[in-house]
């Protein structure tokens, strides 16, 4: 009786790694897992300084400070990339209709196309970037354009988004990180402000 | 003729020819460096192609590393140093021979324990037949009571035939 089943075994191996491809399939397919999706090794972490030009103002230099103080997302995006077109329409709605403070990083592009773009499309950064070698974009582990890492008020990296970004996304994943964001923001100022009493009655 | 100048194309056909994607070439101040550039461009993934080593990549991302790595090495920096370098920013992924920490032990462990698997397996079936064997073979001849049985059946088989 042993042995009979002992025959099988093969094809009941056979039927659960099939079983876990499937799986897999399926859930590739629904966008739930992303082989390509890497963990961002500077998850809270503060994000990387750096000392760079403005895209806007190329004889300004931009530093880590300039990003900080605020819950922004910061955008890595290039002319040369399909994705950053999709993407553009959607990051403009996000500036003007939902004021979310976006930062960019002009990710290895040339600044003439790139200003260029930015009039024709409209701008929805407070500041750009220019990050002609791509040093930034290493720092940060940047794969390809277009990225988004979001930074809390610290300005440490929080999440790191690979891949256009539109309603479906920023509502499964931006959105609710902000409103936890918020809160640990709020918490932060009331300590700030409860200090001196909290020093006293210690 | 004919057939074997066809064969022979045939057999050009199924060559590869080796394709090396790098197309930058780097000046090294010293052989070490050089070699522990290539040692690295080998053993560091592509972050974007996923499944391709830094040498093998042409994508802008690995271009970059190479050049940070070239970089690096010839800042004197230890082995040590561009592994951390790396790792800071892009994780383990980024080491086709990763080091060993919590995460990292089942990639280290597991191909000693399937071969550890595999070899008590193979042990068990062995011994198993050996047993059979041991069992099956008796070849000492047949003494008298099993002679006279043997002649027995064999005259009942006459009969019914």
């Amino acid at each position: 009786m042993v042995q009979r089943f002992k025959l099988f075994l093969p094809l009941a191996i056979f039927a659960i790694v099939a079983g876990l491809f499937y799986v897999m399939m399926n859930r590739i397919d629904e966008g739930e897992y992303n082989p390509q999706t890497l963990p961002s090794a500077l998850i809270n972490k503060p994000f990387p300084s750096f000392a760079m030009p403005q895209l806007e103002q190329l004889d300004k230099t931009v530093i880590q400070a300039d990003l900080l103080g605020e819950i922004s997302i910061v955008n890595v995006w290039a002319t040369w990339c399909p994705s950053c077109h999709v993407e553009h329409s959607y990051l403009n709605y996000l500036a003007s209709e939902r004021n979310v403070v976006i930062y960019g990083v002009n990710y290895k592009d040339e600044s003439d196309a790139a200003q260029k773009w930015l009039q024709e499309k409209g701008n929805p950064y407070r500041l750009n970037i220019f990050d002609k070698d791509g040093k930034l974009g290493l720092d940060l582990g940047v794969t390809g354009a277009p990225e988004t890492y979001m930074l809390d008020h610290r300005g440490f990296v929080r999440l790191r988004y690979q891949g256009p970004l539109n309603e479906a996304v920023w509502q499964e994943k931006f959105q609710p990180l902000i409103e936890q964001l918020q809160q640990e923001q709020q918490a932060f100022l009331q300590s700030a402000v409860n200090w001196p009493q909290a020093g006293v009655q210690g | 003729m004919k057939v074997i100048s066809r064969l022979a194309g045939l057999l050009l056909l199924c060559t590869v020819l080796p394709l090396n994607a790098v197309v930058e070439t780097y000046e090294f101040t010293d052989e070490t460096n050089r070699e522990r550039y290539h040692q690295f461009v080998d053993e560091l993934r592509c972050p974007k192609c996923q499944n391709q080593n830094l040498a093998g990549s042409d994508s802008p991302i690995a271009q970059d590393l190479r050049r940070e790595l070239h970089r690096l090495l010839e800042d004197g920096r230890s082995d040590r140093e561009v592994v951390d370098y790396m790792v800071q920013r892009y994780g383990d992924f980024i080491l086709y021979r990763p080091r060993f920490n919590a995460e990292t032990a089942v990639l280290w462990f597991a191909p000693g324990v399937f071969l550890l698997t595999g070899a008590v397996t193979i042990i068990l079936i062995f011994r198993r037949q050996k047993n059979k064997q041991v069992v099956a073979v008796d070849d000492s001849p047949l003494n008298e009571e099993e002679q006279k049985r043997l002649q027995e059946l064999l005259a009942k088989d006459d009969v019914n035939a």
